[in-house]
């Protein structure tokens, strides 16, 4: 097992090193520097070109990205040209928002996701099943911005059973209880919107895990040495099945970055995915490098960590 | 054997193997969701070709300060915009755009993905393994995202450079899927006999082993533009898609971003809403028709 955590490790690496390269050579392609937004007219040329001398935005393209990632390991992510901020700063404030968001819809995923999963593939080509398969196949066609604008239109508006925006009511105490359930009353809309969605692939490819396994060996086994058949599923089955769902976490956040970007938006929630559509619609660049840049390095942590976890849970990924 | 035998066999009709395409449309026709699909595909495509012809796209966005906001009524069928623009001509124009545009994506993105699963697993070993690396990083990446910065970034904006951004994210599902079904196919008998008797890697690839693998392709691609014009719709509607003059689905449910749109001018986004999705659930529906009537296992008996 270690030999595969130090072999998946070693792919991690380049990995990262590929991100860097290309976020650099996007941030390269954006129109501004570290100046824009902060040139005083009055200041002539020659000074301004000795700063960029200073600075080192006239050396070659090898150096600046040297000292770019030099400047990332010290947590340095820039200066927003729009709120005259280090980015770090504003970044930390939306990852605790989108941070409750994903949590939120993770938990909702696997709360709706592994019954629904398990009834269907317990009692397959049932009527249970089928409506469950069709709730799969219609969710499955279904961009997630058209399903959050629903649900806001219809509970958010309509019914007015939920906040339409932000991530808290005013005037709440930090801390006090009522601040607490704010912030949970504005995220369970958006974290339903992301996980009703989310949860499809789950729920499909649970079933198709469970049907499989009925047909086991081991299964039969236990069933002819007489065990009951709800320990059949809950303990024989469920064990062979469900762990792997579990380890897939780290590749949902790929899956939820995109539907936060959405949602967000729709919502007007204050997390990252919000931060990031302002900023590039703000021409922010220095924001949007800092936020892509998190985000995929959130992705590739995530799928490390789920080639661990299957690793460990499930051997037979080890022998490949 | 005698004569006689083997003029009785000769004499029995030799019953071939159905061909392909009448799989398919024995599969579609038995499918009655895949045919309406199908029908409502081919109509819709039609229409909005041939209708958009019709259509004077500038008076179509040009702006009418008199006319905004109207509900569907006998001028405006389907009601106008905050800019007093036909609704129902920016659907047909929309919905136009959206499938040009998802036809050309999953075209181009289709190609490269094809040409580079397809080496990856007929080469195998070394080349493999460091082709597939390359398509865990790209898959692994948050690609709307990035998507999305390209878009902002790339010099000289059009509908081409659009899809050529967003092709350049997507090609990697069916690169990995094709390369897994070439991993196979190239331990088959034929690609030996192929190599035995001296073709070129290249005739190998595309004249032997891309059409025995053909039927994948094409319901990989056929699903993919489902889900890429519900991909160019959620850019559009984030306001990364289209170039601003030119209408699409997206743009239109974009508009729903405005509280009271939402709220009150349904006219506006539902149509578009509804038009997306039963586009994207025909166009799947065919594509399910096609895998099953590629694989033998999941056709039904006849």
């Amino acid at each position: 097992m270690w030999k595969f955590i130090v072999r998946r490790l070693l792919i991690t690496m380049p990995q990262l090193v590929l991100l860097s390269l290309l976020v650099f050579v996007m941030a390269s392609f954006m129109p501004g520097d570290a100046f824009t937004g902060q040139i005083d007219p009055n200041i002539s040329p020659e000074a301004i070109e000795e700063q960029r001398e200073r600075l080192g935005l006239n050396d070659p393209w090898y150096i600046q990205y040297a000292d770019w990632v030099g400047n990332l390991s010290k947590g340095d992510l820039g200066t927003s040209t729009q709120y005259h901020r280090p980015v770090s700063d504003l970044v930390w404030e939306r990852v605790v928002n989108t941070f409750w968001l994903s949590l939120l819809s993770v938990i909702f995923i696997y709360a709706i996701g592994l019954p629904l999963g398990i009834v269907s593939g317990r009692w397959n080509d049932r009527l249970i099943d089928q409506i469950i398969t069709g709730y799969t196949y219609l969710g499955f066609a279904t961009p997630i911005f058209i399903f959050a604008l629903v649900t806001l239109w219809v509970f958010g508006f309509h019914f007015g059973w939920f906040p339409t925006g932000g991530s808290v009511a005013s005037g709440l105490d930090p801390g006090s209880l009522e601040y607490i359930l704010s912030k949970l009353n504005h995220l369970l809309l958006p974290a339903l919107s992301i996980a009703l969605i989310g949860v499809v692939g789950t729920v499909q490819y649970l079933r198709s895990e469970i049907i499989d396994t009925k047909q086991k060996d081991f299964i039969v086994t236990a069933r002819a040495k007489g065990a009951p058949e709800s320990r059949v599923y809950n303990r024989h089955i469920f064990r062979n099945s469900v762990l792997p769902i579990a380890a897939f976490f780290g590749y949902e956040i790929t899956m939820l970055i995109t539907g936060s970007i959405f949602v967000e938006r729709i919502y007007s929630y204050p997390g990252m995915g919000n931060l990031f559509i302002q900023s590039i619609l703000l021409r922010d660049f220095p924001v949007v490098t800092a936020v892509v840049l998190l985000f995929g390095l959130a992705a590739i942590l995530g799928a490390l960590l789920s080639d661990i976890i299957l690793s460990i849970v499930d051997p037979r990924i080890r022998i490949k | 054997m005698s004569n006689e035998q083997t003029e009785k066999v000769m004499d029995q009709k030799v019953e071939k193997s159905p061909s392909g395409m009448k799989i398919f449309w024995k599969e579609v026709l038995r499918d009655k969701l895949a045919l309406l699909s199908l029908v409502f595909l081919v109509i819709t495509t039609i229409a909005v070709f041939g209708v958009s012809v019709l259509l004077d796209k500038e008076e179509i966005v040009r702006v009418d300060p008199f006319a905004i906001y109207l509900p569907p009524g006998e001028q405006f069928i389907l009601g106008t915009d905050q800019g007093g623009r036909d609704i129902f001509g920016q659907l047909i124009i929309g919905t136009r755009n959206s499938l040009s545009v998802g036809l050309l994506v999953t075209l181009m993105s289709g190609i490269f993905g094809i040409i580079f699963g397809v080496v990856s697993g007929y080469f195998g070993g070394q080349v493999d393994n460091i082709m597939m690396r390359i398509v865990d990083f790209f898959m692994v990446l948050p690609n709307i995202m990035i998507i999305i910065v390209f878009v902002t970034i790339v010099p000289k904006y059009s509908v081409l450079t659009f899809s050529i951004v967003m092709s350049a994210f997507l090609w990697m599902g069916i690169a990995r899927l094709i390369r897994s079904r070439a991993l196979q196919e190239k331990e088959l008998d034929y690609v030996q006999a192929s190599r035995t008797l001296g073709s070129s890697h290249t005739k190998i690839i595309f004249k032997e082993v891309l059409p025995n693998i053909m039927s994948l392709i094409v319901v990989t691609m056929t699903l993919n533009l489902a889900a890429n014009i519900g991909i160019e719709s959620g850019l559009s509607f984030l306001g990364f898609g289209f170039p601003q003059d030119t209408p699409s689905l997206g743009t239109l449910l974009s508009y729903a971003t405005n509280p009271t749109t939402l709220e009150e001018r349904w006219w506006i986004w539902v149509p578009a809403a509804i038009l997306i999705l039963v586009l994207m659930l025909a166009v799947r529906n065919v594509g399910e028709a096609l895998k099953r009537a590629a694989d033998a296992r999941q056709r039904r008996a006849s």
